[in-house]
């Protein structure tokens, strides 16, 4: 079972993120995804930057994947894409159809993120006739939608074509739009933002008029109020069929989620494991996603 | 451009083609499609009737199978194409790579349109959709900036169609799960946004408070409008103050883009709503026909009447109408 981090989600200091990836050469991690999925204007980080901290932690001994934006809407995005694709170097994890397009006529295998809709393994097949060589799960599946479509795939004769990842901690990226949610809380409009959500560097909390944690906003992304937190169920993913598990960067203890995880694929270890906005674990147990662990009946 | 209207019952779909519609989309009554509702849509001898009543006033039907199937499910959804190919539909409307598949194998011959919820934002996706399962159109996401639409009309491999009047959708269609992580049921699973099962109304003193699956979606002040809590329209505290943090209840209206998307070459504009009442259709289609045909009379000349903009504002969410995206500033 492979461990992997997923690409950085927020707007951190360029600073931080390169000494970020510093300190994550020297984790137990095997695979790490690079790159800005979530907004076209953030662009400190130019992908000769990304490129380097790949080159870093590939001496180091991880798999690097660059990972690609997620909702493309003007020629300049898809020109940003295509050097993401022909990079040469690292894989490339398509969060867009655009991307899937542009990989499959250049013949380069690729991943697909959580923001990817794969709910069936028609699909899958479809996606692995251009090049898809694994995928994630999209966070809104349980296990039990999971392991049909790995029965599915297997009716098909896809089994052995691609690998499975699943996201396993963090805040979860539930939603895309046009409107920068940040900006719009500092009454800025969008083309005047002030990269605003630099200010957040685990994203703008969203609580209900009675104080309940419901969402998290991270510009032009809504994230979920609470954590995923799925380590607890590590042990019998690895049974089932699932390859890899994903951990989504935040800004404080994701050293400790990884080094938990490595206890839990090994089976000896504790997932106790707690977020200060709470963890939740309901997509993968078949409730809402916000659902914690305590309210799911077994 | 071609008026597509939305029709959730045999009377629906009346109204629209005795209105003017130029084709009218209706779904089947299961989870197939992304207006799953109780008491809405059609089964197949209905369907049937549908396509008669629009066929003799020459007046297409197509068909939205354009939720994602999950395995357990997947016969509903090839049952539901071969039903649409067998009723003789003008085209399906799909978003799933596997029913687009299924589709382009089992039916070539009939006519795919891109959903919507496939999320087709940009060239590089509509050419992958267009080479890889034929789709001669697509449906765009209300994410898009006028000036990007127009920019997208230019070179698009497959005929555009974009969305004219209705609810406003805020997030890019077919990648939204906010209504499933508090609900467990989102558009792309079951085809529901924030549905009706989880919603409570609870009177606290004057004030109404509206819920979904428990969460406080929004608190009403007695002299204010309760209205249905759509989580993407509720107030929430953010940095201390309580506000619309991601929309405030209102409905998509260009109508005062007629002329900009007729020049961009778009091909269609389409209404949202096969959930609403045959009263609503009819008045709705009603005055896209007349405005479409005001701007093909007189493109010069060609400004949005008064009473049309009533009429539409009328029948709006809070009675307020925006141009959402197209409009930059909105973003």
């Amino acid at each position: 079972m492979e461990i992997t981090l997923g690409p950085l989600l927020y707007f951190w200091p360029k600073d931080r993120v390169i000494s970020f990836y510093r300190d994550v050469c020297e984790w137990p991690v095997n695979r790490v995804y690079l790159g800005e999925t979530v907004c076209n204007k953030r662009r400190q980080m130019k992908l000769g930057d990304w490129l380097a901290i790949g080159e870093e932690l590939q001496s180091a001994g991880k798999t690097v994947v660059l990972s690609t934006l997620a909702l493309l809407e003007a020629a300049s995005d898809l020109a940003a894409l295509k050097k993401v694709c022909d990079n040469d170097r690292f894989h490339v994890e398509a969060n867009d159809m655009a991307a899937v397009h542009k990989l499959s006529q250049a013949g380069i295998p690729f991943t697909t993120g959580p923001l990817f809709n794969i709910y069936n393994a028609y699909t899958l097949k479809e996606l692995i006739d251009c090049g898809l060589e694994r995928w994630t799960l999209p966070l809104e599946l349980s296990a039990t939608d999971l392991y049909c479509i790995l029965g599915q795939a297997d009716e098909l004769g896809l089994t052995d074509k691609f690998s499975t990842e699943v996201f396993v901690w963090g805040m979860m990226p539930l939603a895309v739009s046009a409107r920068c949610f940040t900006a719009r809380a500092h009454d800025l409009p969008k083309d005047d933002c002030q990269f605003v959500c630099m200010q957040y560097p685990e994203g703008l909390p969203v609580y209900s008029q009675e104080n309940d944690r419901v969402f998290t906003l991270n510009g032009i992304q809504t994230q979920s109020g609470r954590c995923l937190n799925l380590l607890g169920d590590v042990p019998a993913m690895a049974a089932s069929g699932v390859d890899a598990v994903r951990v989504s960067p935040q800004p404080d203890g994701t050293k400790e989620v990884v080094l938990s995880l490595v206890d839990q694929v090994s089976g000896v270890g504790e997932h106790e494991l707690v977020h200060p906005a709470g963890c939740c674990q309901g997509y993968w147990h078949g409730k809402a996603g916000m659902v914690p662990m305590v309210d799911i009946t077994p | 451009m071609e008026l597509v209207c939305p029709a959730g019952s045999l009377p629906a779909l009346k109204a629209a083609v005795d209105h003017g519609a130029d084709a009218v989309y209706i779904g089947f009554r299961d989870d197939t499609n992304a207006r799953h509702f109780a008491g809405l849509n059609f089964n197949e001898a209905k369907a049937r009737k549908a396509l008669q009543y629009a066929r003799d006033k020459g007046v297409k039907v197509l068909v939205a199978i354009n939720t994602f199937p999950h395995p357990a499910g997947w016969s509903r959804w090839t049952s539901s194409v071969d039903a649409a190919a067998d009723l003789g539909v003008h085209a399906i409307i799909a978003a799933d790579p596997g029913v687009l598949g299924y589709a382009r194998d089992k039916h070539p011959e009939m006519r795919r349109h891109l959903s919507v919820q496939a999320s087709a934002t940009n060239l590089g996706a509509l050419a992958f959709y267009h080479e890889r399962f034929d789709v001669t159109r697509a449906v765009l996401p209300r994410v898009l900036s006028l000036s990007q639409v127009q920019a997208l009309a230019e070179k698009s491999p497959v005929e555009l169609e974009v969305f004219a009047f209705g609810s406003l959708c805020i997030m890019a269609e077919g990648r939204c799960w906010l209504s499933s992580y508090l609900t467990s049921e989102s558009p792309n699973t079951v085809g529901a946004c924030s549905p009706a099962r989880y919603v409570r109304w609870e009177e606290q003193g004057a004030s109404m408070d509206t819920r979904l699956n428990g969460v406080l979606i929004d608190r009403f002040d007695p002299e204010e409008r309760a209205g249905y809590p759509t989580l993407c329209k509720g107030r929430y505290q953010v940095k201390g103050e309580t506000l619309h943090a991601l929309e405030e209840p209102t409905s998509l209206n260009t109508l005062g883009l007629i002329p900009e998307l007729e020049r961009a070459g778009i091909t269609a504009v389409k209404i949202e709503g096969r959930q609403r009442s045959p009263a609503y259709t009819a008045e709705v289609t009603q005055v896209w026909r007349e405005a479409l045909d005001a701007y093909k009379a007189n493109p010069e000349t060609f400004s949005p009447q008064a009473s049309w903009q009533k009429s539409l504002a009328g029948l709006s969410e809070g009675c307020q109408t925006t141009l959402g995206a197209y409009h930059r500033a909105w973003q």
